[in-house]
């Protein structure tokens, strides 16, 4: 008799459920053989001071201990239900939230589903090699408590899956792990999941605003009118921020080291800052231009029917729908996207319904500006003169009304000759790439961190900043 | 005032023109390198013919199609090295996602109707010309195949989907549209692909479609290939399917060259065809004319006329004029058919076609032919054949007569009325349902077809036409003209609604084929659900898709 809350700590009554254990039996030798040959690279023996989700209530959410990580008890956790939940948006607004899927919906709620959990597996995958060239034991740590995580919300999804869509779910919980990031035959299924995470400070502008992309899907899943998956997202939400957090202080970390050395050295001259083993701040400014407008698309396209179908079904609401004061169905307001009309950027005003994968984008980019405004204030304790900014909407996209224009990140709309010629100022090169990845080697005594980055202010669960968190045995 | 704009149902001025050339394309690229043509759709959003949507995701308009039906005929005539066609896409993750649905939404009934019609026959072309031309058609659905795209390739020999655990095909009209797959997409799947009944009846509920294993289970898709050798496959499944062609070996192609016509208010003017409207009347007259004198008879003139040989020329006249009077004069509901030259003329070049047949360029030339008629056949217009002295209605041209829905033999007291048969008449140009119009005409009674095929390369007078029952009527000339004016008149008072249902039942007769199911059980519920309030009233799920409102049904069944 296996015990089912022992190995898999839940809050899903799931020793009670046989439906639910008959496709989880089959489903986590398949996740295990996963984990093994696309987790982190040689990490097996490793144990790793992790935090582990056993429960949803404040002092079980955070339990941490050392654990190899495929050990880990990933774990089944929604919020907890809030009596009777009505539907707050779209047209069945005011009726009970669903307990079970509507036939009508089933595949729509499904691919959505399907869609964000593909993202969770395919971060793992991208992270892999990272574990090689960690700049300290704290960073490795992290980078791993990040994993377990994303196998965690995997797990979140996949559950909905099992317990909610039947034998089609069954099958698309498998598929989940046949999907491979960056596979030619089989890729993961949005385009940015494929990409590769090739260096650490790629790893934290990823987390910093690539996992800031899942906060916002999440977020806005989190309103669902299907109560499962609207508990599911908002218990992953605060996981998802522990994401966010790592890759906000990486990149902290970052810029004060670089500072530290600009003060030192007095020079804001990239070569000799790069002599001196550090990333200047415009390469920084590079990576934050490319990552942040490849996450951009994953918004997708400005106007879309789909969004407006989700919203209207009551399938995904907005970002914090509930604290909105408007009528919550949309059906004759309006939003202003940035458009093109002939060679001028413009606002426009469209139905504010098929609007809304533009209007989440708004949202996410308010959120990475104000990190980026915390940020800013390294330089200015530095006394160094340099502010980090976003670039343009249109910049560097590749999906939807800029797809196939060149702007500026001062949002200036070139020509394909002047693009060719300046973009090797604002995207990074194959030269800053090659740079980066120069930097990136294991610095793992404890306490010790490589000299591009800084230490950080504070160690995990107030332990101290040179606590032994990974044990490689 | 309205009824005398012709375009007035159409909402633009600008009227829709069936001539391009690939030089010209926006949406296809066509590549052909040895026996193997590749058709790839990497459509211009920007490109729709009329303003107001843009084409996303490979979604096609009648422009598209315009496209796709001139490559067709460019690889079936300047290409006859070409023994097998790839369909594919120029875009990542998407094959094709079928018809755009906003143009869809902007378009009335009569567009709709106008598109889906073309759009069926450029498929029937497709399965036509693996038929006929021994050109065979792959389509390499590597990426979403949706709808539309998915009829696309069911049009073809061999469908391959790509298995990325993504792409599937899928039929999603009814659950997204609140409509059918009407571009042949619901009947092929039976009785093409014989996909079982309930399998169909789940594939075309859902939105998402099928794909992997069970797409290849199912029957919906021949094979299932891995991204990496996708491309080594398709180019394997080509060259076998090249192998099986009955394409000719060493042969140059006929360049088609541009057709030329005359716009006026009077019509549309070519060298052997004339449109003559008559916008108060609502009825226009299509003139045939013969060339005066045989001038090709071997292979080498025929092939030395090319694009100038009378059949290829008056074939591609003709079915510019059918395509243009559809799509543009809506309000024309009947056309005339007339013919203007020597029969005998038109029996000698029969008989060379005849002679000839196995030829490649006159084999592509009979098709052409045998497609235009086809057209003819489901055009929603009254037609009238009007047989008088000076008219050559032999053979080939013939063909028209039989194509009418009644045809008027002047037995006229000076010159003379004459129709003839040719071997023409008896197989080589079968209508949609696989049957020849005489035999169509007489449902396969053999005594009259017999008495028919005795009556080969006689000159008919009336009486013996009539006899024959080859024409309606045999007016004299005291009666002619009140009686055609009085048919004409009579019939322009009727209901054009029912007579297009009249029509289609009456010419298609009792046999039944996978085109005649498309054209007329699939058709005429489509464009019944097309007209319900469910679809296209102001909550049909087709006027609200992509608006992000909800449909409202009455959900009584009817």
């Amino acid at each position: 008799m296996i015990d089912y809350n022992e190995r898999i700590p839940n809050n899903v009554n799931l020793s009670e459920n046989k439906t639910l254990q008959r496709a989880l039996e089959q489903w986590q030798p398949s996740f295990l053989q996963w984990w093994g040959d696309m987790g982190p690279d040689g990490s097996t023996d490793y144990d790793v001071y992790l935090r582990t989700a056993t429960s949803v209530d404040p002092k079980g959410w955070a339990h941490f201990d050392y654990v190899k990580m495929p050990d880990y008890r990933w774990g089944i956790f929604l919020a907890p239900q809030e009596g009777t939940r009505k539907i707050h948006f779209g047209e069945h607004k005011g009726q009970d939230a669903w307990q079970e899927v509507p036939g009508e919906y089933r595949s729509t709620l499904r691919r959505i589903i399907v869609t964000q959990g593909d993202t969770e597996p395919a971060s793992v995958e991208q992270q892999r090699h990272l574990g090689l060239t960690a700049p300290s034991l704290y960073d490795l740590r992290n980078l791993f408590q990040v994993n377990v995580e994303e196998g965690r919300h995997l797990w979140a999804m996949v559950y909905l899956l099992h317990a909610y869509f039947g034998r089609d779910g069954r099958e698309e919980g498998e598929a989940l792990l046949e999907r491979r990031s960056g596979d030619a035959d089989n890729p993961r299924i949005l385009t940015a999941f494929n990409e590769k995470t090739p260096d650490w400070l790629s790893f934290f502008m990823f987390t910093f605003i690539t996992d800031r992309d899942g906060k916002f899907q999440l977020a806005s899943l989190a309103e669902s009118a299907f109560d499962p998956l609207a508990r599911t997202c908002r218990f992953m939400l605060t996981e998802e921020a522990h994401h966010m957090f790592v890759g906000e202080s990486g990149v902290a970390r970052i810029i004060q080291r670089t500072c530290e050395v600009m003060q030192q050295l007095r020079t804001d001259d990239p070569i000799k800052l790069r002599a001196a083993g550090v990333i200047d701040l415009p390469t920084l400014q590079k990576y934050l231009n490319f990552h942040y407008s490849v996450t951009s698309d994953l918004y997708g396209a400005e106007i879309s029917s789909n969004a407006a179908t989700y919203y209207t079904t009551g399938l995904k609401g907005r970002f914090e729908e509930g604290k909105l004061d408007d009528d919550h169905a949309l059906q004759d307001s309006h939003y202003e996207i940035t458009d093109v009309e002939g060679d001028r950027i413009v606002k426009r005003a469209v139905p504010a319904l098929s609007a809304l994968n533009d209007r989440l984008r708004d949202d996410w980019i308010r959120d990475v500006q104000s990190g980026v405004d915390r940020w800013n204030r390294i330089p200015v304790k530095y006394g160094v003169d340099f502010q980090f900014t976003l670039p343009h909407k249109g910049f560097n996209r590749r999906i939807g009304i800029f797809t196939d224009l060149h702007v500026s990140p001062a949002g200036e709309l070139l020509s394909g000759v002047e693009w060719t010629r300046q973009h090797q100022h604002w995207l990074p090169t194959e030269e800053d790439r090659l740079y980066v990845h120069s930097l990136m080697g294991p610095c793992l005594t404890p306490g010790k961190f490589a000299n591009w980055i800084a230490a950080p202010g504070r160690g995990i669960n107030n332990q101290p900043v040179d606590f032994e968190y990974v044990r490689f045995n | 005032m309205e009824q005398a704009n012709s375009n007035s149902d159409q909402g633009s001025p600008a009227p829709v023109d069936f001539r391009t050339e690939p030089g010209r394309y926006r949406h296809w690229r066509l590549a052909c390198e040895g026996e193997v043509a590749t058709l790839t759709l990497d459509i211009a959003e920007d490109g729709g013919i009329r303003p107001g949507y843009a084409l996303k995701l490979n979604s096609y308009d009648l422009g598209v199609d315009i496209e796709l039906h001139d490559a067709l005929q460019r690889i079936r005539f300047e290409h006859p090295e070409v023994r097998s066609v790839v369909f594919t896409s120029g875009k990542p993750k998407i094959f094709c996602s079928g018809a755009n649905i906003y143009m869809l939404g902007l378009s009335s009934h009569a567009l709709k109707v106008n598109f889906c019609k073309f759009t069926n026959e450029t498929r029937n072309g497709i399965e036509d010309a693996s038929q006929h031309s021994g050109l065979k058609f792959i389509a390499a659905c590597n990426g979403t195949t949706a709808g539309g795209g998915y009829e696309l390739a069911l049009a073809c020999d061999e469908i391959i989907l790509v298995d990325d655990r993504n792409s599937s095909v899928s039929l999603p009209e009814v659950p997204l549209l609140g409509v059918l797959p009407g571009t042949g997409g619901l009947t092929r799947v039976t009785d093409k692909r014989r996909v079982r009944r309930d399998h169909a009846d789940i594939f075309c509920t859902i939105s998402e479609g099928v794909r992997g294993q069970r797409a290849k289970d199912w029957r919906l898709v021949d094979e299932i290939v891995k991204a990496q050798q996708f491309p080594a496959y398709v180019a394997e499944r080509a060259t076998a399917l090249a192998r099986g062609s009955t394409r000719p070996t060493g042969a140059r192609g006929v360049a088609l060259t541009p057709l030329e016509r005359g716009d006026d208010d009077q019509g549309y003017h070519y060298q052997y065809v004339d449109v003559a409207l008559d916008p108060n009347g609502r009825h226009a007259t299509v003139t045939v004319r013969a060339p005066a004198a045989v001038s090709a008879r071997t292979t080498a003139e025929i092939e030395a006329e090319g694009a100038n040989w009378w059949p290829l020329r008056m074939a591609r006249e003709l079915d510019d004029a059918i395509l243009m009077l559809r799509t543009n004069h809506l309000d024309i509901g009947l056309w005339q058919l007339r013919t203007e030259g020597d029969p005998r003329v038109v029996l000698d070049i029969d008989a060379s076609i005849v002679a000839h047949q196995q030829h490649w360029f006159v084999r592509e030339t009979m098709g052409m032919l045998r497609r235009t008629l086809a057209r003819i056949d489901v055009t929603s217009r009254s037609l009238f054949a009007l047989i008088e002295p000076g008219s050559c209605f032999a053979g080939t041209l013939f063909e028209i007569a039989l194509a009418a829905d009644r045809s008027y033999m002047r037995d006229a007291e000076e010159g003379d009325s004459r129709v003839a048969l040719s071997a023409m008449n008896f197989g080589p140009l079968p209508m949609v349902n696989g049957l020849s119009r005489i035999a169509a005409r007489f449902y396969e009674e053999s005594a009259p077809i017999e008495a028919a095929r005795e009556a080969i390369g006689k000159l008919l007078d009336p009486a013996s036409a009539d006899a024959l029952g080859l024409v309606t009527a045999i007016p004299d000339d005291l009666d002619w003209a009140d009686e055609i004016r009085i048919a004409l008149e009579e019939r322009a008072a009727l209901s054009p609604d029912a007579l297009t249902g009249l029509e289609a039942n009456l010419r298609f007769g009792i046999t039944e084929s996978m085109n005649t199911r498309i054209f007329g059980r699939l058709s005429a519920w489509q464009n019944w659900i097309f007209n319900r309030p469910n679809a296209v009233g102001p909550s049909g799920a087709l006027k609200l898709f992509g608006s992000g409102k909800k449909a409202q049904f009455d959900w009584n069944r009817v």
